[in-house]
């Protein structure tokens, strides 16, 4: 499969042509098409490189494309002291891992395509166009990043989809806040790039490669950092901060309900279902070094658990039915962060895959009532939208299911798998992963609840025909006639995910229920080093990829050199990611954990729908009386206030006070050595005119006055001249003769 | 393809603009359309006639090339020297891509002394040229001062607000260090000339020289006054804003793109290789400057009310950025810095275009003046967005190239370093974002702002050059790498000559892989595999050229070690 | 016989014609023409003793001082014509402008 450089490839030409001719020039309906042609042809590649993959045995499944030399050879320094050499093609690979990946982003991509030609049909021709080429640029950067095949690959998409998030968040752009959350967006993912970054640097000065699967068979020969803080945790650590940034964990997550402000679409495809999983995504790519470093797991594990919980809890009282799906993206992936941190990388690939399904749905369905509700957002000027928007209630009713996780939905199975392993790492964590699962149940129903059941809240319609009515919504319909049910184009959207949101779980069936955990098994050779695999068995298959890969440039030797005496460490490492088998439970035990779990999900869900559907007032006096609390949880715990006062306040202030640093002493100096020139001049200036001066002038004054009596001689007459000459020569002739 | 009739192309190069200066003298000066359209012709032969160089370069070759050599003032060894290596050619054909541009963009903004206007323009150019192309080193500080003169009037006469002030605190500042600057190179002249006995001013016996440590260390103080003002770094940059502020756009744009790039050509041309030993001494006060500049620069960029002011502070950042990399002294970051500096000639130089047209438009540049204009220029804000993302180093525009190199390379030299660089990108990414919401996006609040036209034809086309640029370096930066292999390798082996041979043998397996190809993809590196003089002929696999570590090529025969039979048969 | 000394007092008489018409004549034709008359008594001076030495190289420069002679008289007369329309004088009490 030579062609899936062409799968970034071509999004990137729809988003090339849609961006220098569509937005002059293209109507609606060829904007719309383009985009999703290119995105359906990204996606049938996909399926057949996808195809041709399976088809391979397990320990082979790799296609490596290296298309260009991007940055040329260059030597340089490895963190040993031997010279290394520093070169980083434009290379993509499929493995299981950007496979899974590859097929959610041109899938959930392609769905969304097409939502989005109806949900944005309000916008003017360019607008449109505009539009849809940002969105294919993004699905260009985000394939460029799943199927890069060396870190700086990664990069190039990784930061690509932080220019597309910031011109989609800020897509309405004459809007302050939606210009501000763009921003906000970019800087506070710079700032986890950064520690991305200075990652990459690291890997390079370590293995001096990087290139994932050399980097990962490199360290794979490293032995496991468990006393220490090594050099393996510091990359890791750098590279979480990156993905914390992109992912939006504590304490980089405040951009992401933030980015809200863009159109729905933006907020499922790039918000939910796959830009924020790239963090998820890359710390799966970097498995094996994960795993070398227990410390840095830990700190994943605790980041990613504590980010869940609160953003669960901030999502129990936001209002906003965009915002608290925002909390709940932010607080899933914490549990893939969980997953990963408990050394479950298959399991946090699972969640993140059946996550882009039911999240995307979730968005989609709160875009459909958004677009039925005229724009509004506030679940309190909603309620009772069930009988109005019968196919987006059922779809958004079969995804609240799934990420509450009741089974057989896709959520239930990720996400038991989740807190199974987490389980068996460590109680306590386990115990905070229960407690927000009650609460995704609770507010995910509360959301529910709020804009379906109970009684309608919004403005009033009436139901004539061409009286615009002064009612909630102001974005751009010009006649409002009452929650009304979708297009098509989005209503089959809402289908398609639903199905995918119910079936994607059962690729993950867990042994305890007599399933084969299909996906765990298709992803293991992605998060194992590739002696660790030779080890395990397939020792044939995997040396014929050893000898494949060795024609690529830039390997780092020293793994082969370090193989053979490092097999046992390696067989640890293998052991390690499998996340300890000394504590594995009886089938009995893990049936008992998922029993739990479904209860704690029906408990949540009853409990919201005592408070918002049976009995509303429960939820005011509760909220009444516990008001402090309320506050701080309304107010998102003050944390982008914190920031505002601490990071943005002290940057700036900064900002200015060197500004006057540089205009008065910087600047100052300058000003201050002309002044001093200047100053010095004048004095010499002085000492010139009076000392110097007057000197020369004293000289020429006696010679003026002296030469005044001698030029009376002077008459001008020649033959004065003449005679005085005459009476010279007769003198000097005189004189002569005489002296003779 | 190679300059095999011996052209004397640099003297053509370096010619043009001013027999273009020259023929405008005889214009009358109420022709102004006749003195447009000729400036124009001009610029655009110049460029055009520099362009061979990008292909008959080899870089393959570690000498100087396009060598023309005739005597100037004999009696003391000056010379009328010119040549060029692949870094020389890249900032030769950058000055005459951005030649053509300056005075394109000036078409409808100057109106009045038209004439002098371009006359100016054209000297500078060659002003400038000369400076890269020149050996010898008095004729390169001859060039070096002449391009003061033309840069004055500029500002001075076509300036806006402090235009006086501004001009001759830029005259005053450069000339300082330039002053400093000739005191270093006569020491150097008279030191070679006691050590050989011959007096020369010819840079590549300088190259070859090495002068005790004492005479390094105040000579590198010398050239380092002079260059770093010209750069400039940290405590030597107030001239900048100033000069850049009141400057006309196109003074603006070439003083951006062209004249900074002066400073640190002068560094990696002269201060590194003629001192290596005092250049290693000096690296910590050197990235020290680099790193506050790049975070200072940053910081108070952001602090601006000014367009012009911001974009000129975010010149200080990045030339921070420039000098650190080049004081990494490995073949990354000085790479790395070369790219960045080209980078920055891009960026910068249609920034300053960009803050040029609406200041034509609307003759304000406070950024409180603007706002919305997306809606009214959406081309305009189109453009502005792929320089700003070009500007804070987005991957697959050009600056990512260059700071990634740079940033790399210091990285393996001191983590500390790279931490704080890497954090003046980041408030490089706040400062432009918050620049561009703030002109940009938002509604059109300004009456003034609501008819404003978009870009012109002209207009547009003076920057489709640099977005190709951008987005070339961006995605496919090897042919320019390539070329500056050379002079990479040549200033390693002065500076940490154990990077030297990794690098020649890296760029003769280079050379050898991908034989064919078309100037556009590569670098052409000689005529033959052997071509290349720094690695000896023999088989590429012998221990210590190879990089560290790296297993021998399979495609080796194996037998090789086990038959005697003599080589040759092969 | 005409001697030696014949020359000599007739070039002396004539020299000191001249001398005398520089000196005492106000109109400076007259002392133009004076000046020629003690350039001729030069001549005489010179192309006698060119006879009485045998050597012809005086007679040379008798020729050239006739050439200078002439070149002079033609320059000497523009300049006075020249002053003659300015001031429509040529009486030489009045040609004092080069005086301080």
């Amino acid at each position: 499969m030579d062609l899936i450089w062409l799968i970034p490839l071509l999004p990137g030409l729809g988003a090339a042509i849609n961006g220098i001719a569509g937005i002059r020039f293209f109507g609606k309906r060829v904007a719309g098409l383009l985009a999703c042609t290119t995105m359906a042809a990204a996606l049938l590649l996909s399926l057949n490189a996808f195809r041709l993959l399976l088809v391979l045995p397990a320990g082979e499944r790799e296609f490596d494309v290296q298309l260009l030399t991007w940055i040329s050879a260059m030597p340089l320094q490895l963190s040993d002291g031997s010279i290394g050499t520093f070169s980083i093609p434009w290379g993509f690979r499929l493995d299981p891992l950007s496979a899974m990946m590859l097929l959610v982003v041109t899938g959930v991509g392609f769905l969304i395509h097409v939502y989005s030609t109806a949900y944005m049909h309000e916008e003017t021709d360019g607008a449109y166009a505009r539009f849809f080429a940002y969105l294919n640029l993004f699905c260009f950067f985000m394939l460029m990043l799943v199927l890069g095949d060396n870190f700086v690959v990664m990069f190039v998409g990784w930061e690509g989809v932080g220019l597309c998030s910031y011109l989609l968040i800020g897509y309405w752009y004459e809007k302050q806040s939606a210009s501000d959350a763009g921003k906000k967006a970019f800087i506070v993912n710079r700032i986890g790039d950064w520690g991305f970054i200075l990652g990459i640097f690291l890997v390079y000065m370590t293995f001096g490669t990087l290139d994932f699967r050399a980097v990962a068979d490199a360290a794979g020969g490293l032995p496991v950092e468990a006393g220490g803080f090594g050099v393996i945790s510091l990359i890791t650590l750098l590279l979480f901060v990156g993905a914390t940034g992109k992912s939006a964990q504590i304490p980089l997550y405040v951009w992401l309900p933030d980015a809200m402000e863009g159109p729905t679409p933006v907020s499922a495809l790039i918000h939910a279902a796959t830009m924020v999983t790239a963090g998820v995504y890359m710390v799966g790519r970097n498995a094996v070094l994960f795993s070398h470093a227990p410390d840095v797991m830990l700190i994943v594990a605790v980041v990613g658990v504590l980010t869940a919980l609160m953003a669960a809890t901030i999502g129990l009282v936001q209002n906003d039915i965009k915002r608290v799906l925002a909390y709940s993206t932010v607080s899933q992936l914490g549990y893939m962060f969980l997953a990963m941190g408990v050394g479950a990388f298959a399991a946090g690939a699972f969640h993140l895959m059946t996550h882009a399904f039911f999240k995307a749905l979730l968005f989609l369905g709160s875009g459909a009532v958004i677009h039925a509700m005229a724009g509004e957002q506030d679940m309190r000027r909603m309620g009772a939208l069930k009988k109005y928007l019968p196919v987006t209630f059922v779809t958004m009713l079969i995804g609240t299911l799934a990420i509450a996780g009741i089974p057989p939905l896709s959520g239930f199975f990720s996400k038991d798998e989740i807190l199974y392993r987490t389980f068996l790492s460590s109680r306590w964590i386990w115990g905070l992963a229960a407690v927000t699962a009650l609460l995704t149940a609770f507010y995910m129903f509360r959301l529910m609840s709020m804009t379906f059941f109970g009684a309608y809240r919004g403005p009033v319609w009436q139901p004539g025909h061409g009286h615009d009515h002064a009612g909630g919504g102001a974005s751009g319909h010009a006649a409002w006639h009452g929650p009304h049910e979708a297009p098509r184009a989005m209503t089959i959207t809402l289908m398609a995910l639903a199905v995918g949101a119910i079936l994607a779980g059962f690729v993950g069936m867990p042994q305890a229920l007599y399933g084969n955990n299909a996906i765990e098994r298709f992803l293991e050779p992605s998060f194992t080093a590739r002696h660790a695999a030779a080890a395990s068995g397939e020792h044939d298959s995997a040396g014929g990829i050893l000898l494949a890969a060795s024609a690529q440039p830039a390997r780092d030797p020293a793994s082969e050199e370090s193989a053979q005496e490092s097999h046992d460490a390696e067989g640890g490492a293998a052991q390690e990611s499998h996340g300890g088998e000394g504590g594995h439970l009886s089938q009995a035990g893990e049936i008992g954990l998922m029993l739990l779990s479904v209860a704690i999900a029906l408990v949540g869900i009853g409990v919201a729908y005592r408070f918002y559907v049976r009995a509303p007032q429960i939820a005011e006096q509760l909220a009444a009386r516990w008001a402090g609390a309320h506050r701080v949880l309304s107010n998102k715990y003050y944390v982008d206030e914190l920031y505002g006062a601490t990071v943005v306040r002290g940057t700036m202030l900064s900002a200015s006070g060197l500004w006057a640093f540089d205009a008065k002493v910087v600047d100052g100096a300058v000003n201050g050595s002309g002044w001093l020139t200047i100053f010095s001049s004048w004095f010499s200036h002085l000492l010139d005119k009076y000392l110097v001066d007057g000197l020369v002038n004293f000289v020429g004054a006696v010679l003026e006055n002296a030469s005044f009596m001698f030029r009376k001689m002077q008459t001008g007459l020649v033959q004065n001249y003449a005679l005085v000459m005459l009476f010279g020569v007769f003198a000097f002739v005189s004189l002569y003769l005489l002296s003779r | 393809m190679s300059n095999a009739a011996n052209f004397p192309i640099l003297s053509l190069t370096l010619f043009t603009p001013a027999i273009g200066a020259l023929l405008l003298l005889f214009i009358r000066r109420t022709q102004e359309h006749v003195i447009r359209w000729v400036a124009n012709i001009f610029a655009v032969a110049g460029f055009l006639v520099s362009l061979p160089l990008w292909f008959w370069y080899d870089a393959g070759e570690r000498q100087f090339q396009f060598i023309e050599r005739l005597p100037w003032i004999p009696s003391i060894g000056a010379e009328y020297f010119l040549g060029v290596d692949g870094f020389s050619v890249l900032l030769v054909l950058l000055t005459t891509l951005m030649g053509v541009i300056a005075i394109l963009s000036s078409w409808t903004a100057i109106t009045e002394r038209v004439k002098e206007y371009y006359i100016f323009l054209l000297v500078l150019q060659t002003g400038m040229i000369g400076a890269f192309v020149s050996l010898d080193f008095l004729l390169f500080f001859l060039f070096f001062e002449v391009m003061l003169v033309p840069m004055y009037f500029l500002i001075g006469i076509w300036g806006s607000d402090r235009r006086l002030y501004s001009a001759i605190k830029f005259f005053l500042y450069t000339l300082v260090g330039s002053v400093v600057m000739l005191l270093g190179i006569l020491a150097i002249y008279f030191h070679h000339a006691g050590v050989t006995g011959v007096y020369t001013f010819d840079i590549t016996k300088f190259h070859q020289m090495s002068a005790p440590y004492n005479l390094q260390w105040w000579v590198f103080l010398a050239f380092f006054l002079g260059f770093s003002i010209k750069v400039p770094m940290f405590p030597f940059h107030t001239w900048l804003p100033d000069a850049h502020t009141d400057a006309p756009t196109a003074g603006s744009v070439i003083l951006a793109a062209i004249l900074l790039k002066m400073g640190t050509y002068g560094f990696i041309r002269f201060s590194l290789p003629i001192l290596p030993e005092a250049t290693r001494a000096f690296v910590p006060m050197m990235v020290l400057l680099s790193v506050i500049g790049i975070i200072y620069g940053a910081l108070v960029a952001m602090a601006q009310k000014d367009w012009k002011r911001l974009v000129a502070y975010s010149s200080v950042s990045h030339m921070g950025m420039v000098m650190l990399g080049m004081f990494a002294l490995n073949p990354v970051g000085v790479t790395g810095s070369i790219v960045q500096q080209l980078n920055h000639g891009i960026s910068t130089g249609a920034l300053f275009m960009i803050v040029g047209i609406v200041y034509e438009r609307r003759h304000t540049r406070m950024i409180a003046e603007y706002g919305g204009l997306s809606k009214v220029m959406p081309v305009y804000a189109a453009v502005f967005m792929v320089m700003t993302m070009s500007s804070i180093g987005l991957p697959t525009l050009n600056g990512f190239i260059g700071e990634f190199l740079i940033l790399q390379g210091v990285f393996v030299v001191d983590k500390v370093w790279a931490l704080l660089a890497g954090s003046g990108i980041i408030l490089g990414a706040a400062y432009m974002l918050w620049l561009y919401q703030r002109t940009m996006f938002g509604k059109v609040e300004n009456p003034k702002n609501e008819a404003l036209p978009d870009l012109n034809v002209r207009e547009f086309a003076t920057f489709v050059p640099l977005i190709i640029l951008a987005v070339w370096i961006g995605l496919y930066p090897k042919p320019f790498l390539d070329r500056l292999v050379p002079t990479v390798t040549n200033v390693m082996e002065r500076i940490n000559p154990a990077y030297a041979s990794a690098a020649a043998a890296l760029a003769a397996k280079d050379c050898a892989d991908n034989q064919p190809a078309s100037a556009f993809l590569t670098a052409p590196c000689g005529d033959a595999a052997g071509g290349e003089t720094a690695s000896p002929p023999s088989l590429p696999s012998t221990g210590e050229a190879e990089p560290a570590g790296q297993p021998p090529p399979a495609s080796q025969p194996k037998t090789a070690p086990h038959d005697p039979s003599p080589t040759g048969a092969r | 016989m005409v001697t030696m000394t014949h020359y000599l007092v007739l070039s002396t008489a004539l020299f000191m014609i001249g001398v005398i018409g520089v000196l005492t004549r106000r109109n400076i034709i007259v002392v133009f023409m004076s000046i020629e008359l003690m350039l001729n008594a030069v001549n005489i001076n010179l192309i006698a003793f060119s006879q009485h030495l045998q050597n012809v190289v005086g007679q040379v420069f008798a020729v050239f001082v006739i050439c200078v002679a002439a070149a002079e008289a033609a320059v000497g007369l523009g300049i006075i014509l020249a002053f003659y329309r300015n001031k429509e004088t040529v009486n030489i009490d009045e040609m004092s402008l080069m005086r301080w």
